[in-house]
């Protein structure tokens, strides 16, 4: 399967990304040379074949549901880019 | 002998015998730390401050007759696990500001033992490499040949060790990020089962494949780490209630009558001839210890790397979606709106290969191609684990070579990503079926690069790796040589 430039800039805007590589043709040529190699999958027969999405099999974790203390808010934030009050802040969302 | 040259165990001698103190031995780490450094860049962070600190309590412990085998020794840490209020970068622009505001429950665990934490070591961009050139912090340089690659994305990890500047380091191995950066410096790296180590505040890269593990200067060292870092984690609901055994127990033990599998996909044309012929060579050595040998086929091992690569950014494309540039890391200051402070943050605080899997991974879970990509990959992933489960029927432990060739010229692969992404090709094979496999050294190359060997076992068989592993050092020296211009 070949990828062009269209949907590169489709799954671009999927990913939450800008499409401005400085050289565009060779970033799409780099990606069409992976997705070439791997049509090598094809040729294994898989109709029988059940995925595997965890190596190591095993059921769901369940834990109790009861209220714990996890981490302070003010640790939380201190990361945060922009901040008000007890808040994230984040630019305009209804544009 | 300079301290900063012991292995984890001999310092742990000195220091339970009070002849030395693990203020000395900190002190001395750091001193070699400046005299080698600039020529390395195995850290990107260094916690001189708190190592000293921390070197002083264990001295007290020590003193106290409270320590035990881990107390006071240095170590580093690759910069992707959370230290609380240290800068955790995992190599990124995106969190170059980072600290962390908790500790992973690996640094728990070492904290509990008081060891010294000398630093953070360099990586790849969130561990997305096999030779840390895309970290944004720069380069790291291999100890053995300045020009080359130390592997990767746990090469500084691996140089940091290699050129004795901590005396053990933690990794992380995605698709082999332990094992090859081993391989290229001459130690002993072991990733271990998945789910034997918890993934607790480990930042994630890809969840089903990720494990933390041990590099070391030897395989005792190896399997001192692997005590104290092993084990069931509420926190990590994919970390396993298997106790955790002590795993000096077995070294030392016989190999005699075990059985040693020879995949014959794994000597195939690619491999160097000096690789082969050194990998064969240790084959012959645990051979004399009345190992049985056996060839054996691994048959979908062609299709690893391809599997590899779709799943490990189809599920990075996920984890890395949590870097909007709202709780935590970098912002772009260009935005006029939400979705353009998304797409910009991300666009300039990700490096180019992340860019680059994030892309595969969306295409490949995108409508129209999840079939044909990422059902696909998983399903030749059974076929690529159930290889592995026949395999133990027959033998005990499999035996490879851990990569193709040693450690690569700096900028020799970085503008051709395919090449290498197949750099790859024998560390990945046991991150998809999630078994353990160490990396340990068997050979130099002409030139003097340091050339590795890879055995596996089956899920939860450390010790049988660790046992076979010890059987071979202790029959052979390579693990002792040191980088020339270091001596």
């Amino acid at each position: 399967m070949k990828i062009d430039r269209k949907e590169v800039e489709h799954v671009t805007q999927l990913a939450r990304l800008q499409f401005d590589e400085t050289q565009p043709e060779t970033f799409i040529h780099q990606l069409n040379t992976i997705l070439e190699y791997f049509d090598t999958l094809q040729e294994v027969d898989t109709s029988e074949t059940e995925p595997t999405s965890h190596a190591v099999a095993m059921n769901n974790v369940l834990r109790e549901d009861e209220v714990r203390t996890t981490f302070d808010q003010k640790l939380l934030l201190s990361n945060a880019p922009a901040k008000e009050n007890a808040l994230f802040k984040v630019p305009k969302i209804i544009e | 002998m300079e301290l900063f040259s012991l292995t984890i165990d001999q310092a742990h001698q000195l220091l339970s015998k009070r002849e030395v103190t693990s203020q000395e031995l900190t002190a001395s780490v750091f001193k070699r730390i400046e005299s080698v450094e600039k020529k390395i860049h195995a850290y990107i962070t260094l916690t001189q401050e708190l190592a000293l600190e921390q070197a002083r309590q264990a001295d007290d412990l020590i003193r106290q007759g409270k320590g035990n085998t881990l107390t006071g020794i240095p170590l580093a840490i690759k910069d992707i696990m959370c230290i609380k209020g240290v800068r955790t970068t995992c190599g990124s622009r995106i969190l170059e500001n980072f600290i962390a505001p908790y500790d992973a429950t690996v640094i728990k665990k070492l904290q509990e033992h008081h060891v010294v934490v000398v630093g953070r070591t360099n990586l790849d961009e969130f561990a997305m490499g096999s030779s840390t050139e895309t970290s944004h912090f720069g380069i790291t340089r291999n100890p053995w040949n300045l020009e080359r690659i130390p592997g990767g994305s746990s090469g500084g990890s691996a140089a940091a060790v290699s050129a004795d500047e901590c005396l053990g380091a933690l990794g992380t191995d995605t698709g082999g990020s332990i094992r090859q950066p081993a391989a290229c410096c001459g130690l002993v790296g072991l990733k271990p089962t998945y789910g034997r180590v918890s993934r607790f505040g480990l930042v994630a890269f890809a969840s089903s494949l990720d494990q933390i593990g041990p590099m070391t200067k030897d395989v005792r060292d190896a399997a001192l780490l692997m005590n104290a870092i092993a084990g069931y984690d509420p926190l990590d609901s994919t970390s396993l209630p298997i106790d955790v055994p002590d795993y000096t127990q077995v070294l030392g033990r016989e190999v005699k009558g075990m059985r040693v599998g020879i995949p014959k996909e794994y000597f195939i044309e690619g491999v160097e001839a000096e690789v082969d012929a050194s990998v064969k060579e240790a084959i012959k050595v645990l051979e004399g210890l009345g190992m049985e040998v056996k060839e054996l086929s691994l048959p979908h091992t062609e299709y690893a790397v391809a599997v590899y690569y779709l799943i490990a950014p189809a599920e990075a494309s996920s984890n890395l979606a949590r870097y909007d540039g709202v709780r935590y890391g970098y912002r772009s200051k260009e935005s006029t709106g939400l979705l353009d402070m998304y797409r910009c943050s991300r666009s300039e605080g990700f490096g180019t290969e992340v860019k680059r899997r994030i892309m595969l991974g969306t295409y490949a879970l995108s409508a129209g191609y999840y079939d044909a990509y990422y059902k696909k990959a998983s399903q030749v992933r059974t076929l690529i684990r159930q290889d592995f489960e026949k395999a133990f029927n027959t033998c005990d432990v499999i035996i490879t070579p851990t990569a193709p060739t040693p450690a690569f010229k700096l900028g020799e692969k970085i503008h051709d990503p395919l090449k290498m992404y197949l750099s790859d090709i024998f560390t990945i094979p046991a991150n998809l079926a999630g078994i353990p496999g160490v990396s340990l050294p068997c050979g130099f190359t002409r030139g003097g690069l340091p050339i590795g060997f890879q055995i596996l076992a089956n899920t939860f068989q450390e010790e049988m790796l660790l046992k076979v592993a010890h059987a071979y050092e202790q029959h052979t020296s390579w693990h002792r040589k040191k980088p020339e211009w270091s001596q």
